[in-house]
């Protein structure tokens, strides 16, 4: 006791750290419960609603006019599955031919400032990027349709997948593509059938990723597919899509509308959900084995 | 007679020099070895034997590479031409992840547009049998080839070589990642292979270069001291650098 | 030394000229035997990798271009000072941007002052104090709130978080703290409040997974000498993690805060889509982005689209520089850490 004249400060003191402590660590916990909750409430809150309005008829029947009960998103649901489809054929292959030249070949002053732009692109508000095909399509057509829809979204897919693709291929070590080129394999067929198959599942991962995304933007479709209260297949008209159609009931004041918003946002979240769960379920592994 | 000849070879990492008019050849159906302390620059000299040196960003390579009489160093040369001709081996066993043992094996004759089962069986069996791996992996064929050991990898990164026929295979120090067992197992294999191919290998195991190579080379810091049949290069060696390198007195 | 070497016995030189070659003579040299030789098909397949690449980045350009190109008539009709008019009126075809930026500023602002704290628990509770397993769950419930789509959080916004503020916790705040002019004025339920509590919740995911990220590259034994100090749990994360990860949680921070200023539908359903400046937080507003959703496809006159468009540019404008910034601070960090481990 003699040697430590601070003896009694310290333990004082001690206290007082150890309380902070506690403190702190609390917070810490309590901020992690906060969000959790929150995301609970809005899940829980979508299921309570929209359950009871998800069923078969969501699935089949158009929308019914005002005042009447019933009715469906079928239109919304085709023009989601047509112009997300139409959009991951252009942007998929636009965004991996991207990464893969930034992992391959992404050396340099040209790289940087397309691995920039990658990073800005998918940094644009999508709003904004429904206004520019607006602009250069739109316009141009004279009529929103499924095609301006589907450019938009496979605008904010590329840089996505571009940046996917390209971290996942920087994963593949090097040797592997001297194992190839020392075979006497030109350098696409290495790129192509050995670097790029190898991470095939984990890149179908970030493709999923980015449809699962793509599939609830809502704001660049306002104003490039519009919407539409009748089943439409032509590229050249406009569409109804599942989150213009969430948007459209939701801000109606009508109750059946509000209670159909709740089921389209059911749909919605439970496809996000999923795709979500698969990809960590049975992709996840052999982005891991890659290594 | 001479399969491979060196003229005034010389390589470099950006501005850094890494080959110094390297001046050697390499006589059919034999083992040479390269030896030296790391960094002297043996590594470098084989990637240039087969045009891999160049795939690294900033690397270069001048000179005359001359194979079975045709430079590979002048204009209009398709680097995988030659690749096709001088296989490779590498450090760490590196079978192509996602593919099955049989499917690396025919990796390079698949991909250069060969697809008859029957062929590619075949060369399979024999490419296995020649690297000694047969009768371990023959029954695991659809197995993935990261699924072997790193005795059994290497062996099938070799099998993999050997497939296309190549009539140089480049050994950048094939044991240095395995066991004492595997590696004894790989040597036995360069002798054994010798009948049919002419093979450069890499190692920094003095041993090693003492028991499988017929003749060996010395370099240091990017120049080649010496090269000589391995019995009197590990006996008698003419230069002093040399002699000091093999009795232990740096490296 | 001895003499640079000729490329190849058909462009042989007398190795004399080359002895005194200089860096540049053998840089020619090396270049030329470098660029020459390769494969057609490769070169086929790297202009094509080109070419993409190069789309990408005429993408982005011509997205500002065509922007600027649409707003054209409202630049040239009211000039850049066109920003800061405080009047937008569609009724009367007169527009001002003040009250969107302001809407966009209050709001965003509003969001990372709720987020931060938020993030910064979640990112340290997740990386220093919860068991692994824990922390994966807690991780992929953060992923999953990034992967709501915003128009689900609008819906939400509108039944269940607009009532709960204009029944309770508006009138509350009023009562208690009406003096402060932020809160004061009649409980709406929509407004920038409202949309700087949804906005919080979605850009916390962004702001927390870099947090974490950048938490991750400080070095364990940073840690342990803390520790091994004496320090207590939270002492430690103070002094060696979120020390040494200021700069990374501040690019994190403007990161989110550049979500923020672009989000959308879930603010369009909850701001109250009103363009003027008032002091209180309850006041319904309308944002740079909220403006675009909701009067694009309703404008009729010229001026009107084009001043939209404007809006729209001025929104990428901003975005890209807040963007930029963050990247920049993001990639100096990482970069450093992968340098120094």
């Amino acid at each position: 006791m003699s040697l430590n004249p601070l003896g009694d400060f310290t333990r004082l003191h001690y206290k007082r750290r150890k309380a902070t402590n506690i403190l702190f660590c609390s917070l810490m916990v309590v901020s992690t419960l906060i969000v959790v909750l929150a995301l609970g409430a809005v899940f829980g809150y979508v299921l309570y609603k929209g359950l009871p309005a998800f069923n078969w008829p969501f699935f089949t029947s158009l929308p019914k006019p005002v005042g009447e009960v019933g009715g469906g998103m079928l239109n919304a649901i085709v023009g989601s599955l047509i112009m997300v489809s139409l959009g991951g054929l252009i942007g998929v292959p636009w965004g991996i031919l991207t990464g893969v030249y930034l992992s391959e070949y992404g050396r340099g002053k040209f790289a940087s400032t397309v691995r920039f732009s990658a990073n800005m692109l998918s940094s644009v508000p999508s709003i904004i990027l429904g206004l520019f095909v607006y602009v250069i399509l739109v316009k141009p057509m004279h009529r929103f349709s499924a095609l301006s829809g589907s450019l938009t979204l496979a605008i904010i897919m590329i840089p996505t997948i571009a940046r996917i693709t390209e971290e996942l291929l920087k994963l593949v070590p090097n040797h592997i593509r001297e194992a190839g080129l020392a075979l006497g394999l030109p350098r696409w067929k290495v790129t192509l059938r050995i670097v790029l198959r190898g991470s095939f599942s984990a890149i179908i991962t970030g493709v999923m990723l980015a449809v699962a995304r793509v599939s609830g933007e809502t704001a660049p479709l306002l104003f490039t597919a519009l919407n539409n209260q009748f089943l439409q297949f032509r590229l050249d008209q406009p569409i109804s899509s599942l989150p213009v159609q969430i948007y459209t009931y939701a801000i109606s004041p009508f109750d059946d509308w509000n209670r159909q918003a709740w089921a389209g946002a059911y749909a919605l979240i439970v496809f996000v959900f999923l795709i979500n769960l698969i990809t960590r379920v049975i992709f996840k592994p052999t982005v891991k084995g890659l290594n | 007679m001479s399969i491979l000849k060196v003229n005034n070879l010389n390589a470099w990492f950006g501005e850094h020099r890494a080959l110094n008019n390297i001046k050697l050849s390499f006589d059919s159906n034999k083992v040479t070895a390269l030896i030296g302390p790391s960094g002297c620059g043996k590594s470098t000299f084989i990637r240039c034997l087969n045009r891999l040196h160049e795939e690294t960003p900033g690397a270069s390579a001048s000179g005359q590479v001359i194979l079975q009489g045709e430079n590979i160093y002048v204009a209009g040369v398709d680097p995988v031409r030659i690749r096709r001709k001088v296989g490779m081996v590498f450090q760490k066993p590196n079978p192509f992840p996602a593919l099955s043992v049989f499917d690396n094996v025919v990796a390079g004759l698949r991909l250069a547009g060969i697809g008859r089962k029957s062929i590619l069986r075949d060369v399979a069996e024999k490419s296995l049998k020649l690297a000694a791996l047969w009768d371990e992996v023959k029954d695991k064929l659809n197995q993935p080839g990261t699924s072997l050991s790193g005795g059994q990898q290497q062996r099938l990164c070799i099998a993999r070589a050997l497939a296309v026929e190549p009539p140089v295979l480049l050994m950048d120090e094939p044991t240095s990642a395995l066991d004492p067992i595997s590696t004894a197992k790989i040597e036995e294999l360069v002798l054994s292979l010798k009948k049919e191919i002419t093979i450069i290998i890499v190692t920094h195991n003095m041993q090693q270069a003492a028991r499988v190579s017929d003749k060996t080379a010395f370099f240091l810091l990017g120049e080649l001291i010496e090269f000589g049949d391995t019995s009197q290069i590990f006996t008698v060696p003419k230069e002093k650098k040399t002699e000091e390198y093999i009795t232990g007195k740096f490296g | 030394m001895s003499p640079s070497v000729p490329i190849g016995d058909v462009r042989s030189l007398s190795s004399g000229t080359l002895i005194n070659s200089t860096k540049k003579a053998t840089k020619l040299i090396r270049n030329f035997t470098l660029k020459r030789d390769v494969h057609l098909a490769d070169k086929i397949f790297f202009l094509g990798l080109l070419f993409t690449s190069f789309l990408t980045v005429i993408l982005l350009a011509s997205i500002g271009l065509f922007l600027y190109l649409a707003s054209e008539k409202a630049i040239a009709a009211s000039g850049w000072q066109i920003i800061f008019r405080s009047l937008w009126d569609p009724v009367r075809d007169v527009y001002g941007v003040l009250p969107v930026l302001y809407g966009t500023l209050v709001s965003s602002l509003l969001g990372v002052i709720f987020a931060v704290p938020l993030s910064l628990g979640i990112a340290l509770f997740t990386n220093e104090l919860a068991p692994k397993k824990l922390a994966t769950i807690v991780g992929f419930l953060v992923e999953l709130l990034a992967a709501i789509p915003s128009v689900v959080y609008g819906l939400w916004g509108i039944f269940v978080l607009v009532p709960l503020l204009r029944g309770s916790i508006q009138p509350f705040l009023i009562e208690n703290l009406g003096f402060l002019p932020i809160f004061t004025g009649p409980a709406y339920g929509v407004g920038m409040f409202t949309s700087g509590l949804i906005l919080a919740l979605m850009i916390t995911p962004t702001i927390s997974s870099i947090s974490r990220e950048v938490f991750r590259a400080i070095p364990h034994s940073q840690r342990e000498a803390a520790l091994a100090l004496g320090a207590t749990r939270w002492e430690m994360m103070r002094l060696s993690v979120l020390k040494s990860a200021k700069a990374g949680v501040f690019g994190a921070i403007i990161l989110g805060l550049g979500r923020a200023l672009g989000e959308t539908m879930a603010v369009t359903m909850v701001i109250g889509n009103r363009a003027e400046i008032v002091a209180s937080l309850f006041a319904p507003a309308q944002t740079m982005a909220s403006v675009i959703a909701n009067e694009y496809t309703e404008a009729t006159s010229e001026i009107h689209l084009s001043t939209l468009a404007f809006v729209g540019l001025l929104l990428f404008m901003v975005t890209f520089l807040v963007n930029s910034i963050a990247h920049l601070i993001i990639s100096k960090i990482t970069k450093k850490h992968t340098g120094t481990f």
